[in-house]
């Protein structure tokens, strides 16, 4: 349309600025960037060569940017202004995307359902009242509702695909290393990974070649260039899909139908299907609820209440000063995590869970490796049900909410790649489906689930948005 | 009952990189109270470590020079406490693989020679500083120093004295000084120490419970605490009780250590691997780079000093071991100055005037170039050496050069003969006594003369002229 010039870019930045208010019920913005993007859109040109040209964008509340307020949703950092703006925003916003809101997120990104934001629930633009997961929930509620058509995410155990998969869309994590971390607030750094979600696999393409590169301020960037898997998009090989045998039985029989229709269509489409096994894979969760909430209890230290955000106004002395400000600056979740770390760095527990944890990690990276020689991708569900109504999940023990995360965790811990893909619907609710492959291996994964949606049509079904007007 | 003493150092050296460990900041010591910090240094949200490899080459160079294993894979790991002058909440430094391991420091004490073992030595970055006096209601926080790469030199407790532990130290200073790892500047905190310390019955091969003094900045306070801390635990013990395992900090106005604010809790550090930064793996190449380009340790320096330039063990010695003395004297040389007079000037008269005011050549107006000045005009006769240390003194006060401390005093010396031959004509002419006895043998009021020509030309004629002029005049 804008190359058409049916739509100015200023009319689109302000056509998603004014969806953005008027779905204001679904609460998916912290903050909505409404005065720079509209003087950014006024001054920008439409490039008919660059895909993302005057696109409008979203980006997580974590994604530093200079002088607009980055929160995590947390208490602690709200009014916050960073001094400077994140690579991987910057790279968006030199490939043309505009920037229109930033988007709520669980608190610290610590959650699967985007119930422990600071700044309250964020809706699921398919069934008012239910999560649209999480962490990375406000960023696909802002897709999924047709504000933005793109949004970044991070994902640390799912946090972009399982809010991927309970929206109807399609979310990538890359390879660990692939996009620079700085100026994305840290949960779990050896863990935490940028990615793009959007309705296709051709958008998170475009995205993901944008967003990608190395960076020498981030010493875990790979020394690549950026990704070109737009150009390889076409290219379909039927490859052989791994069906992982741990993972028999652990869904509901609707969940196991929608999966196995999945299933078929790549089937009929040329990929060979073959069962493969990852031994150490019922290890994962709680290996990843060791690493965590270890490297999450250091990250946050830094929010003291010293040099910026959050400080209790009651303070008598230093001590007071951390224990105050810390206490009442973070939510429940993110303190159980922090305590949870503390505890299992402390003298006399790290060789038992910390070390022990980093071995389990080893093995279950092994145990990718071992599958790879046997298929291409690996292809299972997203998470095990569909989405779910507030306060219904983790209430009362939140160990429930932590299994959301059951299929996508090991990804994160193995650092390979891997994407939710929309599939069948289960009871009229969105449900996903996953492909993980090797390290390096975007190019693979996008081709095959652009493939699927070449022959699927499940992704083009939006929501009616009635309910939040 | 005789006891003795049990103690390890573990020395703080910071190292002379121009910018910080894990940020492209300044380290330059006394700019403005946060201004040598970026965003790293002062851990905001989303920032991010990258490592500075200089700092791995200084590491390296120091543990090559005391014949350490060099891990080329080593990595960084978390130390978290909180301290408001700690931005990040953790400190980055080396527990699990430090950079260097092992390797031996020779010391000398009272002629005695002994190895003194290293454990370990780590890269870390330093932390800011808390001010508490500045404002009347508020800490204030200066960030300029965190982030500055240290390296932790652990040594194993095998220093028996409070004077084996200044010597130990000195032996430090005077390698990383030497290695250019750190400019070694006490004073300014580029090298303090933290002294272990405990005492045994003679001959026990048991420890006993230790204490830790901490940051003592000057080599008269290492000696001083330690031999505090062995004295107070000798007390302490004979009296029955026992030492509590505590950190200690030296008081130097009341020359005592005093057990540090008891903290209800041990700190535990909760160390894990940085996962924010990769295993620095440093390659046989850069390996190789820093054995080319070794500096030469001060033992070499010495034995050159000794076979090829023919100075003497003493001018030999102080040249060798004193890096600032020894910078200049290289200069001189390449300047094309004589080594013997260059060393002997630089060890006798210009330490002299240092040590008399306690400070070191490059704290001094003097330098290379005026020395070097100085020093020509001696070997080409322009000045005598009595009227040099005149000049050099004046110098030294002021600051102006050689030539215009001469030029403006007169102090040129007489090398014209005719004027020189009828000076000492009129010297001969006025004392035909002394002519007269000293024709009839008696050699020694020769140096008469020369004492009356010095005295007639105020120290400027020339001596070797005057003798040789003297002579012809007294044979006829």
């Amino acid at each position: 349309m804008l190359a058409n010039k049916e739509i100015t870019p200023s009319e689109l930045t302000e056509e998603s600025i004014s969806l953005a208010k008027r779905y204001a019920s679904l609460n998916c913005f912290n903050v909505i960037n409404e005065e720079a993007a509209i003087a950014q859109s006024r001054n920008l040109s439409f490039d008919s060569n660059n895909l993302l040209s005057c696109i409008p964008i979203a980006h997580k509340d974590l994604f530093c940017i200079k002088d607009l307020e980055t929160t995590c949703s947390s208490k602690i950092l709200e009014g916050y202004k960073p001094p400077y703006t994140a690579t991987v925003v910057k790279n968006l916003e030199n490939a043309g995307c505009i920037t229109i809101a930033k988007t709520n997120m669980d608190e610290f990104a610590m959650g699967s359902s985007n119930e422990t934001s600071y700044f309250g629930n964020v809706h699921n633009p398919w069934l008012k009242n239910h999560v649209p997961g999480g962490s990375s929930g406000g960023a696909a509620a802002s897709v999924a509702s047709g504000i933005v058509p793109l949004a970044t995410g991070t994902d640390t155990g799912g946090s972009i695909r399982q809010p991927a998969a309970l929206c109807n869309l399609t979310g990538l994590k890359p390879t660990y290393g692939r996009i620079s971390r700085w100026g994305m607030i840290a949960f779990a750094s050896s863990l935490d990974q940028a990615g793009p979600i959007a309705h296709t696999a051709k958008d998170c393409a475009i995205a993901l070649d944008a967003m990608t590169g190395h960076d020498s301020k981030d010493s875990t960037s790979l020394h690549l260039g950026k990704t070109t898997t737009l150009e390889t998009l076409e290219k379909h090989t039927s490859l052989t899909l791994g069906i992982v045998k741990e993972f028999n039985g652990q869904l509901s029989a609707e969940m196991e139908l929608a999966f196995q229709k999945s299933i078929m269509t790549y089937q009929s489409l040329g990929y060979k299907i073959k069962e493969i096994t990852l031994p150490n894979i019922k290890y994962s969760v709680p290996t990843y609820y060791v690493i965590a909430p270890a490297e999450c209890s250091s990250n946050l230290s830094r929010f003291d209440g010293v040099r910026f955000g959050f400080r209790s106004k009651n303070i008598q002395n230093l001590e007071d000063l951390y224990v105050k400000s810390r206490s009442e600056g973070f939510g429940n979740e993110v303190k159980r995590r922090i305590l949870i770390g503390t505890y299992v760095l402390s003298a006399g527990y790290y060789d038992a869970y910390y070390k022990k944890a980093q071995q389990v990690r080893r093995l279950i990276a092994e145990d990718f490796n071992s599958a790879f020689k046997e298929c291409d991708l690996i292809l299972t569900p997203t998470s095990p049900g569909t989405t779910f109504a507030f306060d219904s999940k983790g209430s009362k023990d939140p160990t429930e909410l932590y299994l959301e995360d059951l299929f996508t965790i090991a990804a994160n811990l193995a650092g390979i790649p891997a994407i939710s893909v929309p599939q069948a619907f289960v009871n009229n609710l969105p449900s996903g489906h996953q492909l993980i492959g090797p390290h390096l291996s975007e190019s693979a994964i996008l081709q095959t689930a652009h493939h699927f949606q070449l022959n699927s049509d499940w992704h083009l079904k939006s929501p009616s948005m009635e309910s939040f007007l | 009952m005789t006891w003795e003493a049990v103690i390890g150092l573990e020395a703080h050296v910071q190292l002379s990189t121009k910018t910080k460990l894990f940020s492209r900041a300044s380290t330059s010591f006394g700019a403005d109270p946060n201004t040598n910090v970026n965003l790293v240094d002062c851990g905001l949200p989303g920032v991010l470590p990258t490592v500075n490899r200089e700092a791995f080459y200084k590491a390296i160079r120091f543990g090559l020079a005391i014949d350490a294993t060099i891990n080329q894979t080593s990595h960084f790991d978390r130390k978290n406490y909180f301290y408001p002058d700690l931005p990040k909440g953790y400190q980055i430094t080396q527990m699990e693989r430090p950079i260097v391991l092992g390797g031996f420091v020779e010391i000398n004490v009272d002629g005695i020679k002994k190895i003194i073992n290293i454990t370990r030595a780590h890269l870390e970055e330093d932390a800011g500083k808390s001010i508490h006096d500045a404002d009347p209601n508020n800490s204030l926080i200066d960030l300029n120093r965190a982030g500055t790469p240290l390296l932790e030199i652990v040594s194993e407790p095998e220093i028996s004295s409070a004077k084996e532990a200044v010597a130990y130290m000195k032996a430090l200073h005077q390698l990383i000084t030497f290695l250019d790892v750190s400019d070694g500047n006490m004073s300014q905190g580029s090298m303090r120490c933290d002294a272990n310390v405990s005492i045994r019955k003679a001959g026990s091969q048991e420890l006993g419970t230790r204490t830790e003094i901490k940051n003592i900045n000057s080599f008269r306070f290492i000696e001083k605490a330690i031999n505090f801390e062995i004295k107070r635990q000798i007390r302490v013990l004979e009296s029955g009780d026992k030492i509590i395992q505590e950190t200690r900090l030296y008081d130097s106005v009341k020359d005592e250590t005093r057990p540090m604010r008891t903290k209800e809790f041990a700190n535990d550090y909760r160390y894990f691997p940085e996962p924010d930064l990769l295993p620095i793996v440093i390659s046989n190449e850069e390996i190789e780079e820093i054995k080319n380009n070794f500096p030469e340790l001060p033992k070499h320096k010495k034995i050159r000093y000794l076979n090829d330039l023919q100075l003497s063990e003493n001018d030999a010695e102080i040249l060798s071991s004193t890096k600032s003395l020894s910078v200049i004297f290289e200069e001189l040389l390449n300047t094309g100055n004589n080594a013997v007079l260059a060393a002997r000037w630089l060890v006798g008269d210009v330490s002299a005037l240092l040590n008399k005011d306690q400070i070191e050549i490059e704290e001094s107006k003097l330098d290379a170039k005026l020395i070097s000045e100085l020093l020509k005009n001696i070997e080409n006769n322009t000045i005598s050496g009595k009227i040099a240390k005149e000049v050099l003194e004046e110098c030294y006060q002021t600051g102006a050069s050689p030539n215009s401390v001469i030029e403006s005093k007169g102090l040129k010396q007489i090398t014209n003969t005719n004027e020189l031959q009828s000076i000492l004509q009129d010297i001969v002419n006025a004392n035909p006594e002394q002519v007269n006895q000293f024709k009839s043998g008696k050699d020694k009021l020769f140096g008469y003369f020369v004492g009356q020509a010095m005295k007639a030309t105020q120290g400027k004629g020339n001596p070797e002229l005057i003798n040789k002029i003297l002579r012809e005049l007294l044979a006829k």
